[in-house]
């Protein structure tokens, strides 16, 4: 039968290895200690160096809201029905730069006579899907879970939308331009919040 | 006992049996004890082992083609689908596989706790299964998001807006799995390295804990033992092989049947049809009402509609709530199986969640595909009385003279028609999706293949796709575009206040206009300023007098405008291009009101027949139809969609107008027949 091997980490064998027990067990906790120390050191940095890039995006804000011009006084009838408009914009992705995208849609109605606009992220206040306007019924309703909204973006109860849907401040310029100030909102709360 | 005496390779193996200790690693792995011997319901967990490793071996070689990038994802993803060679299988067993993988994963789950799997001494384990579930669903979504199609586009956006609503950390995860504040390049290569890097290299580490911790306790046998017990190998590895083939016929038979259904009906198969869709680009900018989860999250989807009413909270708890709740209750079988019908109560919570998960799932499938089995003809009494009261009780009840019960029955028949309506909105949006998608395809397919600017260009550049949006934004509101002969035509026709332009520029629509019986119709300028115009009276009076116009020269003009549009001149007229043009130019036919080439007619108020119909000349025409080339001072209603004064928006881009007009014109891009 061979022999059973030696285990430091067995008292009995410690004393096998090393007469002076109490020593010897203080030195191996110091050796442990200093094995998962030197260790853990050797592996902290690849993952520092990977956290810190992932939480990059932390700080990244999103660009600045600015007023966009989305269309013209004339292209809305004054009928108080919204109409879809594109949003366009300078975009960077990441490394990409786009100029003059599409990078949403606004819905904007104004009512008879009136020369004030009103203007609807299209974006949907639940969960984000793309809003949709159903002239034969004459309100707005989301696609994804049945969220409806008036002419004017206030909830048709019971809906599923924790607020009515986002307004964007709007200004017609003298000649006519509308300009939308285009910001994205938090999605499923209950306040609007200026999300990025 | 003396070894007997081997070969070469025996001593091969024995020197590295030597060496390794391959042997005994064999021995344990493969020699296991199976209680009561080899049975098929213990074959789940193996099968799961199964497909992962299928997911591992197709994924791998999709990453092998795969370019997670905004410009590049759907186009490498396209590549692989519609023009490598097998990679329509590839990707098909991919997809399949993973839904097959969830059914299993249920399965699994469901006879672990039957069978009381998950007591002492194994809730460690079935915690690890636990986690081993998430980390499944975790890569089912995250994959879905990897073609960056609309389909995954849109699913996504509403899947991370819900980690947002997550408390306090909420905003931070979601900005960090999108990689900033929008969806981009970073939200596809995060995506990507959850899906194939952190989240199966997290499983790996799961799964052999798992599987270690499975051997340690040995197999959880059912009793009562009925037969001998018997060994892992051969006994259950044999009924597991025989599952997982099955596993894996029922995955390629998903993915043919369409092919085999196709080959029957005597239809030709394109493999890059067959396994796994591709949607059109992702377009943040494009409405995509088809949106949907994949088909096993659909119960959550659904889960969210029924907090309609609780305002944020509702999400909260749909989304985040429940779902954690139950979650922590399955963790805690192990501890309430321990109880006084402890067990009974898991089994029957597991099966009441199965069940309800069931149910959510249909309550999702019925409310999208409503309108398929409700007859809308039933309705149509209603439809009308909710056209003319515009949905308010107080006026149904006077328009039915108060019959009240009438009322009531009504007023149920409106909530199922607007269920209707939305289903089939649903399913319109279904349609046009698949539309689009397959026309991105033909597009990615083009001779001259896809700029590095991405499809997305392409795409919103596309007359066929973008043409129909543009007009019915724009001009829709005053002109039908369509067909004649369709069967709703007329209608449509007759609510418009101008033209109708299917087929504008051709030989049936010059015809129709020159017709002294449509002239005036509403197709023409019936419902347009010019209704009782020189052009209406000239059709009328004029053409009519035979012995000025004859057949043949009507004819004549006819082919010369088609001529003139780009548009095919029909054979029997064909020959009458020149006489025709003639007589468009003479002063004493149509020149002697319309300029045509150099006859000098002057402009006021009647269109330039030059270039009639053909790109340049509707461009202009849509741009600003009030410049004398057109209709001048005499232009009806119709805006001057690219005129803008200094330092204003026109209506309509350049590039927006062309579309328009080569949508008109019918010239788009068509794949040659092959
Ligand atoms: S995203 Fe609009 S209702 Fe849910």
């Amino acid at each position: 039968m061979p022999r059973r091997p030696v285990d430091a980490r067995s008292p009995r064998d410690a004393a096998v290895v090393d007469p002076d027990h109490a020593s010897a067990s203080r030195r191996g906790f110091l050796a442990k200690v200093l094995a998962v120390a030197c260790g853990g050191l050797a592996t902290l940095p690849p993952v520092v160096a990977g956290l810190w890039t992932f939480l990059d995006p932390l700080r990244r804000q999103g660009s600045a809201a600015t007023f966009l011009r989305v269309a013209d006084l004339a292209a809305i009838p004054d009928d108080g029905v919204p109409r879809q408009f594109p949003v366009i914009a300078d975009r960077v992705d990441a490394w990409t730069g786009f100029a003059a995208e599409p990078v949403g849609a606004v819905y904007l109605r104004r009512e008879q006579g009136s020369r004030a606009v009103q203007a609807l992220s299209a974006t949907c206040p639940h969960a984000g899907c793309f809003i949709g306007f159903e002239r034969a019924v004459d309100c707005f309703r989301c696609p994804c879970h049945n969220s409806s909204f008036t002419l004017d973006g206030g909830i048709v109860a019971p809906s599923p939308s924790p607020r009515p849907m986002d307004t964007l401040e709007c200004r017609v310029g003298r000649n006519g331009q509308v300009e939308v100030k285009w910001q994205r909102f938090r999605a499923g709360v209950a306040e609007k919040v200026v999300q990025g | 006992m003396t070894p007997p005496r081997r070969g070469p390779l025996g001593r091969v193996a024995d020197f590295l049996d030597d060496r390794t200790g391959y042997r005994a690693l064999l021995h344990e792995a493969l020699y296991e004890r199976v209680p009561g011997g080899a049975r098929w319901r213990y074959v789940w967990g193996s099968t799961l082992v199964f497909a992962f490793l299928t997911q591992v071996i197709t994924g791998l070689f999709l990453w092998a083609n795969y370019a997670p990038s905004a410009q590049t994802a759907w186009e490498s993803v396209f590549f692989i689908q519609h023009e490598m060679a097998g990679g329509w299988l590839l990707r098909g067993i991919h997809h399949v596989m993973a839904q097959a993988m969830v059914v299993l994963l249920a399965l699994h789950l469901l006879q672990v706790v039957i069978d009381g799997a998950y007591k002492a001494p194994r809730e460690v384990n079935f915690w690890l299964g636990l986690v081993l579930m998430m980390l499944v669903l975790g890569m089912a979504l995250t994959g879905y998001l990897l073609p960056w199609d609309q389909k995954g586009y849109w699913a996504t956006i509403v899947a991370t807006n819900l980690a947002g609503i997550v408390p306090v950390v909420g905003p931070s995860l979601q900005q960090l799995v999108i990689g900033g504040p929008e969806y981009g390049h970073h939200t596809l290569t995060r995506f990507f390295a959850l899906h194939a890097g952190f989240l199966p290299a997290t499983l790996v580490l799961f799964l052999v804990v798992h599987l270690a911790v499975f051997r340690r306790h040995g197999l959880h046998a059912k009793q009562p033992l009925t037969k001998p017990d018997g060994m892992f190998w051969p006994d259950q590895l044999l009924k597991d092989a025989v599952a997982m083939l099955a596993v894996m016929a029922v995955v390629l038979g998903v993915i043919l049947v369409p092919a085999a259904r196709a080959m029957l009906a005597g239809e030709a198969v394109h493999p890059g049809h067959l396994g796994a869709e591709l949607g059109a680009p992702a377009d943040p900018s494009q409405p995509y009402a088809a949106a949907r989860p994949e088909w096993y999250f659909l119960f959550l989807f659904q889960f969210l509609k029924v907090f309609e009413g609780w305002g944020a909270t509702g999400e909260f708890v749909g989304a985040i709530l429940v779902p954690g709740l139950i979650m922590a209750a399955m963790a805690l079988m192990p501890i309430v199986g321990g109880w006084r019908l402890g067990h009974r109560f898991n089994v029957a919570f597991t099966l009441a969640i199965l069940a309800g998960v069931g149910l959510l799932t249909g309550l999702a499938l019925r409310e999208d595909y409503y309108a398929l089995w409700v007859d809308r003809a039933a309705l149509a009494e209603a439809e009308t009385l909710h056209d003319q009261t515009g949905g308010d009780r107080v006026k149904l009840a006077a328009a039915l003279g108060g019959d009240r019960a009438k009322a009531t029955a009504i007023e149920r028949q409106w909530k199922t028609l607007e269920k209707v309506r939305r289903s089939q909105a649903f399913l319109d949006a279904v349609k046009l999706a698949k539309a689009d998608a397959a026309r991105a395809v033909e597009l990615a397919g083009r001779p001259e293949r896809i700029p590095p600017a991405g499809m997305l260009a392409v795409v919103r550049g596309d007359p066929l796709m973008q043409g129909p949006r543009l007009f019915a934004q724009h001009c829709a509101g005053c002109h039908a575009h369509v067909d004649p002969l369709a069967a709703d035509a007329e209608a449509v026709i007759a609510a418009s206040s101008a033209a109708n332009l299917f087929a504008f520029g051709s030989a049936d629509w010059i015809r129709g206009l020159l017709d002294p019986e449509q002239v005036a119709g509403p197709a023409y300028f019936g419902n347009t300023a010019h209704k009782d115009g020189e052009m209406v009276s000239f059709v009328r009076d004029d053409l009519t007098d035979e012995a000025t116009w004859p057949r043949a020269d009507i004819d004549a003009v006819v082919a010369a405008l088609a001529a003139e549009a780009g548009r095919p001149v029909p054979p029997e007229i064909a020959g009458l291009v020149e006489r025709g043009r003639e007589l468009v130019a003479a002063d004493d036919r149509c020149g002697g009101c319309h300029r045509f080439r150099d006859n000098g007619a002057e402009l006021s108020g009647e269109p330039d027949l030059t270039g009639w119909g053909g790109r340049e000349w509707l461009v202009g025409i849509i741009a600003d139809p009030a410049h004398e080339r057109f209709y001048g001072h005499a232009n009806d209603r119709m805006p001057r969609f690219g005129v803008a004064a200094e330092g204003e928006l026109p209506q309509l881009t350049r590039e927006q107008i062309e579309i328009l007009a080569d949508w008109l014109r019918g010239a788009w891009y068509r794949p040659s027949q092959r």
